[in-house]
């Protein structure tokens, strides 16, 4: 009945989104064990073995494993899948990429987004950008699933102590190589695990006001950047920070809509935040619809006088 | 060099969705239906594919019910040569279609398969990683970018926090990301052209392959409804609730 969670991590630092994956594994089976899947990543088994509820980290360290490339870490995981009932990954890019290689080599289906457990089977996961909620049952001896973040609260980071088991994997060439990263780089926190988010809408009207009013309020709450998909579509700012069914799903604290109209597709990636505010000039825009708190104004003026109040 | 490309009919992206009222699953009665939009940019780059001179033949595939035909008809309305529909009644999850793809992708030894990173409707972005599984071939995800090159794709993948770039080898499956590329504007020639297109025909049952749900959808249900919050009149009103109702600053 034990259940695996796969880290999600870049051989230096485990990312939260695994506190998030293990709470949900915990829900499933008592006896969770983390798989720390990388190269030389001894300080992410580290810190996998002090997470509060874990029994057991098994750190696989080869070469072949660095990049998180989805067919060799698939292999690994399928070598020791057979002994748990549950598999679960963070529903990342990592954990989309590698977890349905899985569950076609054990011939089992996958359950993708699971915001909810409801039983040992059966379990809860958004169909249709989120606009209708599906309650599924699993009839398959092992579960695979990717854990919507948002749905569980992590679990505590610390407080664990968990043996660290290593395995030597095997580096086999194989018919994928990893090139090269261009990862955006920012000091502000990431925009899944951020507490606060602003986020800019096609209503800025340019990259340059997104520049000029979003990253200031940002920079002055010390929140994360996110955008709505007009706004990347139209070029203003890079699609990694793209907020919604396409893009990510967040669910901060406060979150900070700025000249967004509030598109479903945008809705879904945000309607889970604790307190949402909007600030938009067209008072018919249907993200009023979802706001706690909602400005009607013109952001030219209200935004540099929001920073103003704040700072 | 042949390419098959695997599309998905969904509700109209446009659609704003309703549960049935026994909350037994989506109403789809006399609702529009559409290719899924993912699938629409892996047609654009497979035939983009073959006027470059890369691919010779660009097929298309669809798995589901006959009035998929119409979403084959889309699809080589933009360009692809030729069609199959594989028709089925029955609920088909993503580990079928993977299964019934291998088939496919086998028999017409297609060295580039192209999928939609996912579907609009069950959102489970599983498909195309399934169908690479089960043929034990590389694939490259989430794309943006791809560059074919002395057989190997060089794939630009979306990931969390930017770009990665990766080389596979072919054969291999690419899914798709919405930047990839624009598709086109389907002309009335090209519609007119894609009615004389082969479209080909097969029973699922006939493949010989396990199609069977896996998973059963116990019920749906509207999301809980946010509740709209209140209209503040400025800004020092918007901060003032922030700090002392809200407490979030």
């Amino acid at each position: 009945m034990a259940a695996l969670v796969i880290a999600e991590h870049d051989n230096l630092s485990l990312k939260p989104a695994t506190l998030n994956a293990i709470a949900a594994g915990l829900q499933c089976s008592p006896e969770v064990d983390v798989l720390v899947a990388g190269s030389g990543a001894d300080a992410v088994a580290q810190a996998a073995s002090q997470i509060m509820g874990v029994r057991k980290v098994i750190h696989a360290d080869a070469t072949v494993l660095a990049d998180q490339l989805a067919e060799p870490l698939a292999t690994q995981i399928l070598s020791i899948a057979s002994g748990y009932s549950y598999v679960l990954a963070p529903a990342t890019a990592n954990g989309k990429n590698v977890l349905p290689r899985v569950a076609a080599k054990l011939d089992v289906a996958q359950l993708s987004d699971v915001t909810k457990v409801i039983s040992s089977d059966t379990f809860e996961r958004p169909i249709y950008a989120g606009n209708a909620i599906a309650t599924v049952q699993s009839c398959d001896p092992i579960k695979v699933i990717t854990v919507r973040t948002t749905g569980f609260d992590p679990v505590c980071a610390t407080g664990g102590s968990a043996p660290i088991e290593k395995q030597v994997a095997p580096d086999v060439l194989g018919k994928s190589s990893f090139v090269g990263r261009e990862l955006t780089k920012s000091d502000r926190p990431e925009l899944t695990a951020a507490k606060i988010i602003v986020s800019g809408g096609r209503g800025l009207g340019s990259g340059e006001k997104y520049q000029e009013l979003v990253v200031p309020l940002a920079d002055t709450l010390g929140a994360a950047l996110g955008a709505s998909r007009a706004a990347v579509d139209a070029g203003y700012v890079p699609n990694d920070y793209q907020v919604g069914q396409t893009g990510k799903i967040v669910a901060p604290e406060l979150y900070i809509a700025v000249g967004i109209s509030g598109a479903i597709q945008h809705l879904a990636g945000m309607k889970d935040s604790k307190v949402i505010v909007a600030i938009n000039k067209d008072p018919e825009a249907p993200i009023f619809g979802v706001a706690d708190y909602g400005l009607v104004a013109d952001l030219n003026i209200a935004v540099p006088e929001l920073i103003k109040a704040l700072g | 060099m042949k390419i098959l490309v695997a599309v998905k009919r969904v509700v109209d992206y446009n659609v704003k969705v309703r549960v049935k009222s026994d909350n037994s699953g989506i109403d789809i009665a006399n609702v529009k239906m559409s290719m899924n939009p993912f699938d629409e940019i892996a047609i654009e780059e497979a035939v983009r594919l073959k006027e470059a001179g890369v691919a010779t033949e660009v097929i298309v595939v669809s798995a589901g019910p006959t009035q998929c035909q119409e979403t084959l008809r889309t699809a080589l309305a933009i360009g692809a040569d030729r069609a199959i529909l594989v028709e089925s009644e029955a609920e088909l999850q993503p580990l079928a279609v993977a299964k019934i793809l291998k088939t496919l992708a086998e028999k017409e030894s297609a060295q580039i398969i192209f999928l939609g990173k996912q579907a609009i409707d069950d959102d489970s972005n599983q498909t195309g990683q399934m169908l690479a599984s089960l043929m034990d071939l590389p694939q490259g995800t989430f794309a943006s970018k791809v560059v074919i090159t002395d057989g190997t794709a060089n794939v630009t993948r979306e990931v969390d926090g930017g770009l990665e770039m990766i080389a596979i080898t072919l054969p291999a499956v690419i899914t798709v990301d919405l930047r990839l590329n624009e598709p086109r504007y389907v002309t009335l020639p090209n519609i007119m052209k894609a009615k004389k297109k082969t479209l080909e025909i097969i029973k699922a049952e006939d493949l010989g392959v396990d199609i069977a749900p896996r998973l059963k959808t116990i019920k749906v249900e509207e999301p809980p409804k946010r509740a709209a919050g209140v209209m503040v009149p400025d800004v020092a009103a918007l901060v003032e609730k922030l700090k002392n109702e809200a407490k979030v600053i």
